[in-house]
C-alpha cells in the first residue's frame, strides 16, 4: 500500500456515531380527514393574509355587493305594488314609480362597481397566494436533498408545482369569496325573508339544510376521487414522457405498439375516474338545484294562496320569487365551492406536504464557512447506503487520503461506488458511518454553500440549460469574463468546436444539449466545472464518451492546474490515469488496491491485469 | 481561498444587478396563444374526433334545449299564476294548474340537466383521452428528426395543457348553444309578452357591444402577455427541477431563486392587469341590466297604472331582464374559452399534422424470418441539417456473420451511421441495404425484428429491472431475461439489489449506475434476439475486466449474427472482421486490425494514443 506523501492533519474524533437523517418523502396521497382539509385550507387563508388590504376590499366589497344586490328584489317588489290598487294616471305613483326606477339603477350600478372590486382583489388575493407559493415551492425544491430527488419522479414535482398550486391558490376566491357571498345573500336574505311572513320564508329557505348536507357529502367523494385521479394521471404522464424522451430506444426496438399498449393502459383507467368525478359533480349539482326549485314551487303555492286570501300583497310574492332567482346562481355556485374546497385542501395538502419536509442534507446548526488551507482530504472508514435502499451497503470501510497537487485515480467495475464516492465528497448525500473531512473539519459541520464552491464534481450525467453556449459554460460563475469562458472552453477541447457554430457562444443548445453528441457534452460539462477552479475538482468517468486523443489533451489542461488543487478522476483507460499519485481500485464498495502505477503494478493483482488486459497486444505494435 | 469574494461572485451583487450570465428557463415564448374564434379548419379536425359520439352529443344538444325551454318556462308560469291565479274572483284552480306546471318544469328541468351535464361532461373526457392517444400514437411514427428537433416538455404541453383546452371547449361549446338559445328564448319571450317594451327594454344592448369593441384588443393584449409569462415561469420551474443536481453542484441555489423571484413577480404583475381587463366589463353589464330594469319599472309601471299591461307580464319582464344577462356573461367568458381553444386546436393539429416522412414504402417487403443478415452502406451521404453534410459517401459492406468495427473522433459520425442503418433518418444520397433490400423498401415493422441496438445513451424506463430487459419482447421468459443478464454480467449485481430482479427503477433507472444502466441496456438487446447488433459505445462505462466478460459473450452471441460495434477503446475492437476508420464523415482506412496497423495510418496512430500509457511516454 502507498503512503501518501502530504502530513494528515489530526484526526478528528468521531466518538458518537452520526447516523444520517432518512432522506426526506414526499407522501402525495393522504386520507381524508376534515381537520386536516380545515388545516390546510387556513394555511392557504394565512398566505393570502400576507395582502391585507386585498383581503378587505375584497371582503368589504362582497358584503356590499351581496347587499345592494339584496336590495334589488325589495325594490322591484315595491315598483310590483306601486302599480295596484291606484287609479289610472295617478302622478304620485308615477312619481314613486320614477323613484324607484332611479333607485333600481344606483343599486345596479353599485352592485356592479362592488362586484368588480370583489372579482378583482379576490383574484389578486389568488395571484399573489400563488406566487408565494410558487416561490416557495421553487426554493424547496432547489434545497432537497438528492435522497429526495432520487425518490420522486420529476414529473410528479412538475404536476405539484403547476396543478397543484394552481389547484390551491384560488380559494380565497371560489372559496372564502363565494361562501361570504352565499352567507349573507341567504343569511340577510333570509332573515328578510323571515321578518316578512315567517313560514312563507322558512319554505323559501328549506333547501338550505338539503343542500348543506349533500355539499359536505359529496366534498368528501370528490376529494377521494381528485386524489386518485391525479396519481392515475401522473402515471400516464409519466409513461407519455419516457415515451418521449426515450424515443430512440422506443423505434430502436421497433416498440411502438407496445408503449400504445402501456399508453392505453394507463389511459383507460384515468378516464375510468373521469368519469366517475363526471357523475358526481352532475348529480350533487342537479340534486341540490333540484331542492332549490322545489322550495321555489312551494313558496309560488303557499304564497299563491296567500295572495288569494289578501294576506299578501303580489309585490311582496314578487319579492320573494325575484330574491329566490338572485339565489339560483350562487346555489349553483355551491357545487363549484364544494369543488373548490375539495380541490384546494387535495392540491394544498400535497403542496404543504413538499414545502414541509426538511432538508435531510443541510447546515446544522452553528455550521461555519470551511476554510481552506491544503487543503487536505480524507475518507474516514467512511460506510454508506444510499437513503433508498439502506439496507444495501454501497461503500464500507473506505479510507484513503489526498492532499494539495495530488491526482488520485479510481478504477472499478461498474456498481463498485465510483460515483458515490465522488457525489460524497460535496456531500450530495451524508455518509451512514465513519467520515470524511477536509483540512480536519467534518463536511457535516461546514456550510453546504462553502462547501459545494471548493468541490466540484463533473458528473456522468450531463445536465444542459436551454440557454446558450456561454451561459451554459458559466454556469458556476455567472459573473465571468468572456475571456475566461474561452479558456476554459480551450481547456476542454471545446473552442474549435463551438467556433465552427454560426453563433459561437451565443448559440442556443437545446433542451438537456440535444443537439451536442455525447462527447461535446461531456467537455461542456468539463468547461463549466474548470471555469469556478474549484479546490477539489472531481472527474466521474466524464471522459468516456471523448476519443482518447482529445482526451489526452483535457488531461494536458487539468495536469497544468493540479498544483492549485486535489484532483481526482474515476476512468476506464488506465491512459487516463497514467499521471495518478495514487490509483484505488473498488470493487463492491471496498478498495481492494490502493497505490501507484508501479506499486500497482509489483503488486499483480486487480489492477495489473485490468493493465495487461488492455496493452494485451502491446508486443504487436512495434 | 474561499470565503467572501467567492460569496460576491456568485450572488446577486449589492447594487441589485442580475449576473449577466445568469438565467433561469429558455424565456422562450409559445406560439399564438389565441387564435381566431371560430376558425372552421380547426373545427372540422376536431369534429373527427366529437364524430364517433355524435349521438351522445345530439341528446345533450337535445337535453340542454329542453333544459333551456324549462327554465325559460318558469317565469311565463310565474306570470301566469300571477295573472289568472291571483287575479280577484279569477278561477281557483288556475292556481294549482300554475303550480302543478311549474312542478312539470322543474322536473324536466332536472332530468334534462342531469343528461346534458352528465352527456358532455363524459363525452368531452373521451374526446379529450381520445384526441390525446390519436397524438400519441401519431408521434410514435413521426420521424426521428422531428423528435430531435422538439423538446419534450414542449410535447408534453401539447399532450396535457392543450388537450385539456379542447376538453373545457366542448364542455362550453354545448352550455354555449343552450345559453344562446336562453338569449334568443328571453328575447322572443319578451316580444311576444308586449314587443313595445320588449324593445325598448332591449335598447340598451347595443352600447354593450360598442363597449366590448374598444376593450376586446386591448383585453386580449393582456391576456396574451400574462399567458406568456405563465408559461416562462412554468418552464423556468421544470427546468429547476430536472436540473437540481447541477444548480445544487454549481451553489446556484440564491441567484436562482432571485431570477425565478424577478420571473414570478413579471407573472404576477400581468396578470394583475389581465385581472383589470377582465373585470371592467361587469359594471358596464350591471348598469345595463339596471336601466333595463328601469325602464321596466318606469315605462311597464306606467302601462300597468294604465291597464295597458298585465302586472304579471311586468313582473315576468324582471324576472326575464335578470336572466337575460346571465348568459350574456358567460358568452362573454366562452368567448375567451373559445379563442384559446382554438389556439389549442391549432397546436394539436400541428402535431397530428406532422407529416411521415419514414413511412412503409406502398410495396415495401417484409424481410422473411432467416433472410441473410447483412448490410451494406453503398456511397452514403447524409446530413441533418441540409449544406452541413454529416457522412459523405460512406460505403462499406457487412456479410452475414461478420462483426465491423467504426472507429473515428468524437462527431465524425458513427452514431449517425447506426442511426441510418435501423432508418431513423433517410439518407441523402446513396443507399442503406439491409438482408439485400434498400432499408426504404422494407416494412420498418420486419426493420426492426433484424436489429438490436445498444445506444450511446442507456435509457431506460420506469418499472422492474426484469420489465425492462423484457421490454417490448413481453413473451420472454424469466429464464432468458436472466439467461441475458448473465450473458452480460449483470446478473451479480441485480441479485444485490434490494429487490432482485424486481426492483423498481427509478427515473431514467437513477438508481444504477451509469455502467450498471448500460449492462441492462445491453441485455435488453440480447432478449430482442435479432440476427443484427448494433453497439453504440455500448460499453463506454464499463471497466475492461467487464467488458471482457462481454466480449466473451459477444463471441458467442455474435456467431451467425452480424455484429456493428462503435467503441473508443480500441482494444475491445480488435478482433473484428474489420475495422473502418471515419474521419469527419468520410472513411479513411479500412481493413483488419493487422493490416491497419501494418498501414501506419490514422488507426495505428489512434491505437497507440489509446494505449498512450506509462511506457510509451
Ligand atoms: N441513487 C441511488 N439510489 C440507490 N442505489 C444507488 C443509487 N445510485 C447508485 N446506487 C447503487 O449503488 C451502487 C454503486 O453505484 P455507483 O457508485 O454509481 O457505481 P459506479 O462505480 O459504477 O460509479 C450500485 O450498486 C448502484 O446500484
Ligand atoms: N440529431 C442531430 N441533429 C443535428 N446534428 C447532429 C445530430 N446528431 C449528431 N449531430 C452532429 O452530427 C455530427 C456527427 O455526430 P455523431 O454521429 O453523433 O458522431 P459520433 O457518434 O462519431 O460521435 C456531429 O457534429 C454532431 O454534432
Ligand atoms: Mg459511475
Ligand atoms: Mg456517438
Amino acid at each position: 500500500m502507498a503512503i501518501s506523501k502530504t502530513e494528515s492533519p489530526p484526526v478528528v474524533q468521531t466518538a458518537t456515531a452520526r447516523p444520517p437523517l432518512p432522506a426526506e418523502r414526499l407522501a402525495l396521497t393522504d386520507t381524508v380527514s376534515w381537520r386536516k382539509a380545515v388545516g390546510t385550507m387556513w394555511r392557504v387563508m394565512q398566505i393570502g393574509l400576507e395582502t391585507p388590504w386585498q383581503v378587505t376590499i375584497a371582503l368589504l366589497s362582497t358584503l356590499l355587493a351581496a347587499i345592494f344586490q339584496l336590495m334589488i328584489p325589495q325594490l322591484l317588489g315595491r315598483a310590483v305594488d306601486l302599480t295596484q290598487g291606484v287609479a289610472t294616471g295617478d302622478r304620485a305613483a308615477q312619481d314613486a314609480l320614477l323613484l324607484t326606477a332611479l333607485a333600481v339603477l344606483g343599486v345596479a350600478i353599485l352592485r356592479g362597481v362592488f362586484a368588480t372590486f370583489q372579482n378583482y382583489f379576490s383574484e389578486a388575493v389568488g395571484h399573489h397566494t400563488g406566487y408565494r407559493l410558487r416561490l416557495s415551492y421553487y426554493d424547496r425544491i432547489q434545497h432537497l436533498s438528492f435522497g429526495f430527488h432520487d425518490s420522486v419522479h420529476s414529473g410528479d414535482l412538475i404536476t405539484l408545482g403547476l396543478l397543484d398550486i394552481e389547484g390551491a391558490r384560488m380559494f380565497f376566491a371560489t372559496g372564502i369569496i363565494r361562501f361570504l357571498l352565499l352567507f349573507v345573500l341567504i343569511g340577510f336574505g333570509g332573515w328578510w325573508l323571515l321578518s316578512i311572513d315567517l313560514w312563507l320564508g322558512l319554505l323559501a329557505l328549506s333547501f338550505v339544510p338539503y343542500v348543506g348536507w349533500r355539499s359536505s357529502q359529496s366534498q368528501l367523494e370528490l376529494r377521494q376521487t381528485w386524489l386518485d385521479l391525479q396519481e392515475r394521471l401522473s402515471v400516464l404522464s409519466r409513461v407519455m414522457e419516457e415515451n418521449l424522451a426515450g424515443t430512440r430506444i422506443v423505434r430502436a426496438f421497433s416498440a411502438q405498439d407496445h408503449e400504445m399498449q402501456k399508453f392505453r393502459e394507463a389511459s383507460v383507467r384515468a378516464l375510468d375516474l373521469a368519469h366517475e368525478r363526471v357523475d358526481l359533480r352532475v348529480n350533487s349539482t342537479a340534486a341540490m338545484t333540484l331542492s332549490f326549485l322545489l322550495a321555489m314551487g312551494a313558496v309560488l303555492l303557499v304564497g299563491g294562496i296567500k295572495v288569494r286570501t289578501g294576506e299578501m300583497t303580489v309585490g311582496t310574492l314578487t319579492a320573494f320569487l325575484t330574491f329566490m332567482t338572485i339565489l339560483q346562481m350562487p346555489v349553483r355556485q355551491l357545487g363549484m365551492l364544494v369543488n373548490s374546497i375539495a380541490r384546494t385542501s387535495t392540491c394544498g395538502a400535497r403542496v404543504f406536504g413538499l414545502l414541509d419536509l426538511e432538508p435531510s442534507v443541510a447546515d446544522v446548526p452553528g455550521a461555519r464557512d470551511l476554510r481552506i488551507d491544503g487543503p487536505v482530504l480524507r475518507f474516514e472508514d467512511v460506510g454508506f447506503a444510499y437513503p433508498s435502499a439502506r439496507d444495501t451497503p454501497v461503500l464500507r470501510n473506505l479510507s484513503f487520503t489526498a492532499g494539495r497537487g495530488e491526482i488520485i485515480g479510481i478504477i472499478g467495475p461498474p456498481g463498485s461506488g465510483k460515483t458515490t464516492v465522488a457525489q460524497l465528497i460535496p456531500r450530495f448525500y451524508d455518509v451512514t458511518s465513519g467520515a470524511i473531512t477536509i483540512d480536519g473539519q467534518d463536511l457535516r459541520d461546514v456550510t453546504l454553500a462553502s462547501l459545494r464552491r471548493s468541490v466540484k464534481v463533473v458528473s456522468q450525467d450531463v445536465f444542459m440549460f436551454t440557454t446558450t453556449m456561454e451561459n451554459n459554460i458559466a454556469y458556476g460563475d455567472p459573473w465571468a469574463e468572456e475571456d475566461a469562458i474561452e479558456g476554459s472552453s480551450g481547456d476542454a477541447q471545446l473552442h474549435a468546436y463551438v467556433d465552427t457554430l454560426p453563433e459561437r457562444y451565443r448559440t442556443v443548445v437545446g433542451e438537456r444539449g440535444a443537439s451536442l453528441s455525447g462527447g461535446q457534452r461531456q467537455r461542456m460539462s468539463i468547461a463549466r466545472t474548470l471555469l469556478v477552479a474549484p479546490e477539489i475538482l472531481v472527474f466521474d468517468d466524464s471522459t468516456a464518451a471523448i476519443d482518447a486523443r482529445t482526451e489526452r489533451r483535457i488531461l494536458a489542461a487539468i495536469r497544468a492546474g493540479r498544483d492549485r488543487r486535489i484532483t481526482i478522476l474515476v476512468a476506464h483507460r488506465l491512459s487516463t490515469l497514467a499521471d495518478a499519485d495514487r490509483i484505488l481500485v473498488l470493487e463492491q464498495g471496498r478498495i481492494v488496491e490502493q497505490g501507484n502505477h508501479a506499486e500497482l503494478m509489483a503488486l499483480g493483482g486487480r489492477y495489473r491485469s485490468l493493465h495487461d488486459l488492455q496493452n494485451r497486444s502491446y508486443g504487436d505494435r512495434r | 481561498m474561499s470565503g467572501e469574494t467567492e460569496v460576491e461572485r456568485h450572488d446577486v451583487r449589492e447594487d441589485g444587478r442580475r449576473p449577466p450570465r445568469a438565467v433561469v428557463g429558455s424565456h422562450r415564448v409559445e406560439e399564438e396563444m389565441f387564435g381566431r374564434v371560430f376558425d372552421p379548419r380547426i373545427l372540422r379536425r376536431i369534429w373527427v374526433f366529437v364524430r364517433p359520439y355524435r349521438r351522445q352529443v345530439r341528446i345533450s344538444v337535445i337535453a340542454v334545449l329542453v333544459f333551456t325551454l324549462s327554465q325559460l318556462s318558469i317565469p311565463m308560469i310565474i306570470r301566469n299564476a300571477f295573472d289568472v291565479g291571483l287575479a280577484k274572483g279569477a278561477w281557483g284552480g288556475a292556481l294549482y294548474a300554475a303550480v302543478a306546471a311549474f312542478a312539470a318544469a322543474i322536473a324536466t328541468n332536472y332530468v334534462a340537466s342531469l343528461v346534458q351535464e352528465r352527456s358532455v361532461g363524459k363525452v368531452a373526457e373521451n374526446v379529450l383521452f381520445d384526441i390525446r392517444e390519436a397524438m400519441f400514437g401519431h408521434l410514435q411514427q413521426v420521424s426521428q428528426s422531428f423528435m430531435d428537433r422538439t423538446e419534450v416538455g414542449r410535447l408534453m404541453s401539447r399532450l396535457q395543457g392543450d388537450v385539456n383546452a379542447m376538453q373545457e371547449f366542448l364542455e362550453t361549446s354545448v352550455i354555449s348553444v343552450g345559453d344562446l338559445v336562453l338569449l334568443f328564448g328571453i328575447v322572443g319571450c319578451m316580444l311576444w309578452l308586449d314587443w313595445q317594451l320588449g324593445l325598448l327594454t332591449l335598447s340598451v344592448l347595443p352600447v354593450l357591444f360598442l363597449v366590448r369593441i374598444v376593450w376586446l384588443p386591448r383585453a386580449r393584449a393582456a391576456f396574451i402577455a400574462a399567458h406568456e409569462t405563465n408559461s416562462i415561469t412554468n418552464g423556468a420551474l421544470a427546468e429547476a427541477i430536472h436540473g437540481v443536481r447541477t444548480v445544487q453542484g454549481m451553489t446556484r441555489q440564491t441567484v436562482n431563486a432571485k431570477l425565478y423571484d424577478d420571473m414570478a413577480g413579471a407573472n404576477l404583475r400581468t396578470h394583475l392587469v389581465a385581472g383589470r381587463y377582465a373585470q371592467v366589463l361587469v359594471p358596464v353589464v350591471d348598469t345595463l341590466t339596471g336601466l333595463s330594469m328601469a325602464v321596466v319599472v318606469v315605462v311597464g309601471g306606467a302601462m300597468v297604472l294604465d291597464r295597458t299591461l298585465d302586472v304579471g307580464v311586468m313582473v315576468a319582464f324582471l324576472f326575464f331582464i335578470q336572466r337575460f344577462f346571465d348568459p350574456v356573461r358567460s358568452l362573454t367568458m366562452q368567448y375567451s374559452v373559445m379563442q384559446r381553444a382554438m389556439a389549442s386546436g391549432q397546436r394539436l393539429t400541428e402535431v397530428l399534422d406532422v407529416p411521415l416522412k419514414i413511412i412503409d414504402a406502398p410495396d415495401a417487403v417484409t424481410l422473411p424470418q432467416g433472410t441473410p443478415a447483412s448490410v451494406e452502406f453503398r456511397g452514403v451521404r447524409f446530413a441533418y441539417v441540409p449544406g452541413q453534410p454529416v457522412l459523405d459517401d460512406v460505403s462499406f459492406r457487412v456479410e452475414p456473420g461478420q462483426t465491423v468495427a467504426l472507429v473515428g473522433p468524437t462527431g465524425s459520425g458513427k452514431s449517425s451511421v447506426m442511426a441510418l442503418l435501423h432508418r431513423f433518418y433517410d439518407v441523402t444520397g446513396g443507399a442503406v441495404i439491409v438482408g439485400g433490400h434498400d432499408v426504404r423498401q422494407i416494412t420498418r415493422a420486419s426493420l426492426g425484428q433484424q436489429i438490436a441496438m445498444v445506444l450511446q445513451e442507456p435509457f431506460l424506463f420506469t418499472g422492474t429491472v426484469l420489465e425492462n430487459i423484457r421490454y417490448n419482447k413481453t413473451d420472454a421468459t424469466e429464464d432468458q431475461v436472466i439467461a441475458a443478464a448473465r450473458a452480460v454480467g449483470a446478473h451479480g449485481f441485480i441479485e444485490r439489489l434490494p429487490q432482485g430482479y424486481a426492483t423498481e427503477l427509478t427515473e431514467r433507472g437513477s438508481n444504477l449506475s451509469m455502467g450498471q444502466r448500460q449492462l441492462v441496456s445491453f441485455a435488453r438487446a440480447l432478449v430482442a434476439d435479432a440476427p443484427i447488433l448494433i453497439l453504440d459505445e455500448a460499453t463506454a462505462s464499463i471497466d475492461s475486466h467487464s467488458e471482457q466478460d462481454i466480449q466473451k459473450a459477444l463471441g458467442v452471441l455474435l456467431n451467425g449474427r452480424s455484429g456493428l460495434v462503435i467503441a473508443h477503446r480500441l482494444d475491445t475492437i480488435r478482433n473484428a472482421d474489420r475495422i473502418i476508420v471515419l474521419n469527419a464523415g468520410r472513411v479513411c482506412e479500412s481493413g483488419t486490425h493487422q493490416e491497419l496497423l501494418a498501414l501506419g495510418g490514422q488507426y495505428a496512430e489512434l491505437y497507440r494514443s489509446g494505449h498512450a500509457s506509462f511506457d510509451d511516454r
